[in-house]
């Protein structure tokens, strides 16, 4: 996945990092830090004093937005702008202390579809800046289709999306084009609406934040809303996605950012960790996603496509209720890699029987495969098989192997005899058949 | 540009990924190509000149090159790349590969390329008319003409899926390993692929659906058309439009996957990075729907692939659109091979009679042949036949050589050795092991120093300045008692027998500059018999068309040297049978011609 979210803080983080580069006309005062309690806050406010001198705001950083509208942005004690340090300490342990229900999307004011439910850990607090609602601004970037994107509206804060089409003007650019070009382009669609003494002040930052947020590989960037006053600016509210496969150039750049779950998201399992952590080390793919733990049918399924197409099979022929997981391991896995992928699947599979008292269902299955060595990768099932057997035996498992590429006549007769040897149910199958059949044969069961 | 691949391609492969480019070879040897499809691999960090491979159970050499442009100025008609570099410089190559022009289509297989790098990279591409596949593929295949790295997987599933010979499916994939998994549906159920090409996982891919389809529907080899498209993304609607716009007329059968993604919220990442639906248009069921809308042929679900397949083909048979195929002779991959532990590419002695490249023994050996001992010298040592004014310089060169008189260092040692009673071959070699930097020697250095003066066009007198830094005195320079006064004799018959002879002597006429300088120092620094020699090699191949880095890796091998060698075995020898005719008795040096000066060595 290339796309991935960072906290506000890490966006500001970022952008503060390279400040001179991009936004020389411009200040940026970057008084900002993040939190997960309010002993932590009043910490920070030895180090940050401003902490202690300006009135403050404070709000979740979790990447979620509608903070408003759920009534998560503090700013006001008794009346806006009067929030001292002791208030946001407290407001941050109280908001803290139990779980909350966000909605994401609002109707008007009213909240639509259902909330999400979990602990708010981390909080941005920043000064409270006293302005007027015409220096507030909006800009973001990001790509659509082949082209890269730059909205801009003279109206900023959280009502910008009603209204979209009237208030926000789009300007679309190729890849290609040269930075003078799209320096013309932005001064040439400059938001009707713009301040006439903010115009040529609004164009340079325009012009240094679509910079940035292309020379930064940003995927998505939007200041919601930026003030602008004379050569000050501030940043409000942010939300950011870094293109993740652009980290090894980044390194520098980004500095240390982190990539956290979305809210209300469970959190990934411990198993899911260890499978991402493997994954990141090897030149091969392993992927593992929980869709339901309980359920009756795991797969095991070498290859991107073909796991989707075992994914949709499974929910055609059977119904998401009985699919546990989504995963795939590719790309020429070792012994190694392929035994502990294996083990984590097979000990998540065996902690609890099927609760109405059925076998469950494993479907090793697989595409014929281009260079990836059947009988070596199943040498690690087997491994993990044998490692297992006792515990798949109680909980009942039926096993159902379809694959080609190879060296698969090699392996499918090693994991038969194996399977047989160990006293496990096993049906294998090789490229006579048709790659999903075995579904249909385990469900006709 | 209607079809991709003809059986003529032939590709620069960067990285010497041996395994996929055996691939490569065996498919070759199957379907009978004439030329092997790699010409060329780049691989930067190696210092081989070549990789062996199997070809069928022989071996063939595939030659390897540092760097891209290397490769495409020596194989300039190779005009595909495949570019197996790392996600981290796979840009890099790519661009610079359009920098070089001369390819029609470049594979990428890594997956996560930075996707504004990947982005810039696929439209400058376009822009160029070059046809990018990937990057995050396996590739693509032009059934018995050519195919890239991996597809297809080994080489009876090749065969096995019908993927050896031209059937008359277009196969279009986003997945890799669905592709192979799909010629293999094909082959059972209708009668192969025509040509294929999985477009990438990654986000950003160069070549898209339409852009193959396209192709493929001006293919006449192609009667239908298979898509396999995935959740997320729009591609497939640019494939719709084309089809209502008449761009598209033969039939096609489509099926996007990851039907399932709907029950899922964005949280969950079925298949590629590509694959992701950022709005309700993006899922696969509204592809499926639309694309059936449309008149493609979309089967109820994966599962019922097969039989609209069969469908289609059999009714494109009937019409007598798709025509029976008359299956090809193959050649069969050997199951077990074995490397070879020497090369040779001079001499076979393997038929009816010993060849020298090429040159039956009994075709060079009487006079009447034509051939003189520099024509076998020619053939032989620099396998090429020399005209007659360089081979007439080789023997000159040997006969100029040949010998210098008892004194020399290697004719007395010779001569001592033979006087020990030893044969004529511990003679000889004693008197050999002489020649090195200081005795023969010279003519390598005075090639390679004097070349490298020429090649970075220094003045006599920085010329001379660069040897003083260097701490060498100049090789070829100098003689014991001989001046511009008083020639050497040898020399100027070289000299002399190169002005009449050679097209043209540049080298030889800088050196002579040079040595106005030198002599105008001290009168004995003329150029010698060695610097003659060595000048005028370099003079020889470089009308005979070398390029300075053949050239280079001659004088590296010590071939200049080699000469000397030949000429002054000829010398030793009748030095050798001089002592035995003479049976000299054993040789012992006069003591009163030894300073002793032996000192007690001190205790530590």
């Amino acid at each position: 996945m290339a796309q991935k979210a960072i906290r506000e803080y890490d966006a500001k983080s970022i952008l503060a990092k390279h400040w001179d580069k991009y936004f020389p006309d411009f200040t940026y005062a970057y008084e900002t830090v993040i939190v997960q309690n309010g002993s932590e806050l009043k910490k920070a406010a030895k180090e940050n004093t401003w902490l202690k001198d300006k009135k403050l705001v404070a709000k979740p950083d979790m990447l979620f937005g509608k903070r408003g509208k759920n009534d998560l942005v503090l700013f006001r004690d008794s009346k806006p702008g009067d929030v001292t340090l002791a208030k946001a300490v407290s407001w941050i342990d109280e908001k803290s202390s139990k779980e909350q229900s966000v909605y994401f999307s609002f109707d008007g004011d009213t909240p639509v579809g259902e909330a999400k439910v979990d602990m708010l850990t981390h909080f941005i607090v920043e000064p409270f800046t006293p302005h007027k609602q015409e220096e507030e601004y909006y800009i973001s970037a990001t790509c659509v289709g082949d082209a890269d994107m730059l909205y801009m509206s003279a109206e900023g804060g959280m009502e910008v999306e009603e209204g979209w089409e009237e208030k926000v003007t789009e300007v679309a650019f190729d890849i290609t084009e040269s930075e003078e070009e799209i320096a013309k382009k932005i001064k040439a669609n400059i938001p009707k609406d713009v301040a006439k003494e903010d115009k040529e002040a609004f164009t340079k930052f325009a012009i240094g934040f679509f910079k940035a947020y292309r020379e930064l590989n940003f995927a998505y960037l939007e200041i919601n809303p930026f003030v602008l006053q004379g050569k000050k600016i501030e940043l409000l509210d942010m939300v950011a996605k870094l293109d993740d496969t652009a980290g090894f150039m980044m390194v520098e750049e980004w500095g240390n950012v982190e990539y956290p779950t979305s809210f209300g998201m469970e959190s990934k399992s411990p198993e899911v960790e260890a499978i991402e952590e493997a994954d990141a080390k090897t030149g091969a793919s392993l992927k593992l996603t929980l869709l339901k733990p309980d359920a009756r049918i795991w797969t095991m399924v070498a290859g991107g496509g073909a796991s989707v197409v075992y994914a949709d099979t499974i929910a055609d022929l059977a119904g998401i209720e009985d699919l546990a997981n989504y995963g795939e391991y590719s790309g020429g896995p070792t012994t190694g890699e392929t035994k502990f992928y294996a083990e984590t699947l097979l000990d998540l599979m065996t902690r609890k029987k099927d609760a109405k008292g059925r076998d469950k269902i494993l479907i090793i299955g697989g595409a014929i495969a281009n260079f990836t060595d059947v009988a070596k990768t199943f040498t690690g099932i087997i491994q993990a098989f044998e490692n297992y057997a006792d515990k798949m035996k109680k909980i009942g498992i039926k096993i159902y192997v379809r694959r080609g590429g190879p060296n698969y006549e090699k392996g499918l007769k090693d994991i038969k005899e194996a399977a047989d040897r160990l006293g496990l149910y096993i049906e294998v199958y090789g490229p006579e058949t048709h790659v999903t059949d075995i579904v249909r044969m385990a469900l006709a069961k | 540009m209607a079809q991709l691949f003809t059986k003529k391609t032939q590709a620069i492969f960067w990285n010497n990924n041996k395994t996929a480019i055996q691939r490569m070879l065996d498919y070759d040897y199957t379907i009978k190509r004439e030329t092997p499809s790699v010409a060329a691999i780049v691989a930067p960090t190696s210092s081989n000149k070549f990789e062996k491979f199997f070809y069928g159970s022989d071996e063939i050499m595939i030659p390897l090159y540092k760097s891209t442009a290397d490769a495409k100025l020596a194989q300039p008609q190779a005009d595909v790349l495949l570019n197996f570099a790392s996600f981290r410089t796979a840009y890099d190559v790519t661009m610079e590969a359009l920098e070089l022009g001369g390819f029609k289509s470049i594979m990428i297989t890594a997956e996560g390329i930075p996707e504004r790098l990947a982005r810039a990279m696929n439209a400058h591409a376009r822009s160029l008319g070059v046809t990018v596949i990937g990057p995050a593929t396996v590739g693509g295949i032009a059934p018995g003409a050519f195919k890239i790295a991996n597809v297809g997987g080994t080489i009876e599933n090749i065969v096995q899926s019908k993927l050896h010979r031209a059937g008359s499916c277009g196969l279009v994939t986003r997945s890799g390993g669905l592709f192979n998994e799909l010629s293999n549906i094909i082959s059972l159920n209708a009668d192969g692929i025509a040509e294929g090409v999985a477009i990438g996982g990654d986000r950003f891919v160069g070549s898209v659906f339409i852009d193959n389809l396209l192709r493929m529907e001006a293919n006449p080899e192609v009667k239908y058309m298979l898509l396999l498209g995935e959740v997320g993304g729009t591609e497939e609607y640019k494939v719709i439009e084309a089809v209502k716009e008449g761009k598209l007329k033969k039939p096609i059968i489509a099926w996007c996957i990851g039907t399932i993604a709907k029950h899922y919220d964005s949280g969950v990442q079925f298949g590629h990075a590509g694959a992701s639906a950022n709005d309700d248009k993006e899922t696969a069921e509204a592809k499926n729907a639309a694309m059936k809308a449309a008149g493609i042929h979309v089967p109820a679900a994966f599962n019922n692939l097969p039989e609209i397949i069969s469908g289609i083909y059999r009714e494109l048979h009937a019409e007598g659109i798709i025509k029976d195929i008359k299956e090809p002779s193959l050649n069969i991959v050997p199951k077990t091979r074995r490397s070879k532990e020497f090369i040779c590419t001079i001499s076979d002695d393997r038929g009816e009679e010993a060849h020298y490249c090429g040159y039956p023994i009994s075709s060079v050996a009487t006079p009447d042949t034509g051939f003189t001992i520099g024509d076998v010298m020619s053939i032989l040592w620099f396998k090429k036949r020399y005209p007659r004014w360089a081979v007439d310089f080789l023997e000159t060169v040997l006969k100029t050589v040949a010998d210098h008189g008892p004194a020399v260092s290697g004719a007395h040692n010779a001569k001592v050795t033979a006087r020990a009673g030893k044969d004529v071959i511990s003679s000889l070699i004693a008197g050999l092991l002489t020649i090195g930097p200081r005795f023969g020697g010279a003519i390598d250095g005075a090639a390679k120093y004097f070349k490298y003066a020429d090649d970075n066009k220094l003045s006599p007198q920085e010329f001379l300045a660069y040897m003083k830094k260097e701490g060498v005195p100049i090789p070829g320079i100098g003689h014991r008692i001989k001046s511009l006064k008083n020639p050497d004799l040898r020399v100027e018959g070289l000299k002399k027998f190169a002005k009449e002879n050679f097209p043209s002597t540049p080298l030889l006429d800088y050196a002579l500059t040079v040595e106005q300088l030198t002599t105008s120092k001290k009168e004995n620094l003329i150029l010698n018999v060695d610097g003659t020699i060595g000048i005028l090699m370099v003079d020889m191949w470089r009308s005979l068309s070398y390029a300075d880095d053949e050239i280079d890796v001659f004088i590296d091998a010590g071939a200049l040297n080699a000469f000397f060698i030949l000429g002054r075995s000829i010398g030793f020898i009748g030095h050798i049978l001089d002592e035995k005719r003479l049976a000299m008795p054993m040789y012992r040096h006069p003591m009163d011609d030894i300073l002793y000066d032996v000192q007690k060595a001190p205790e530590l």
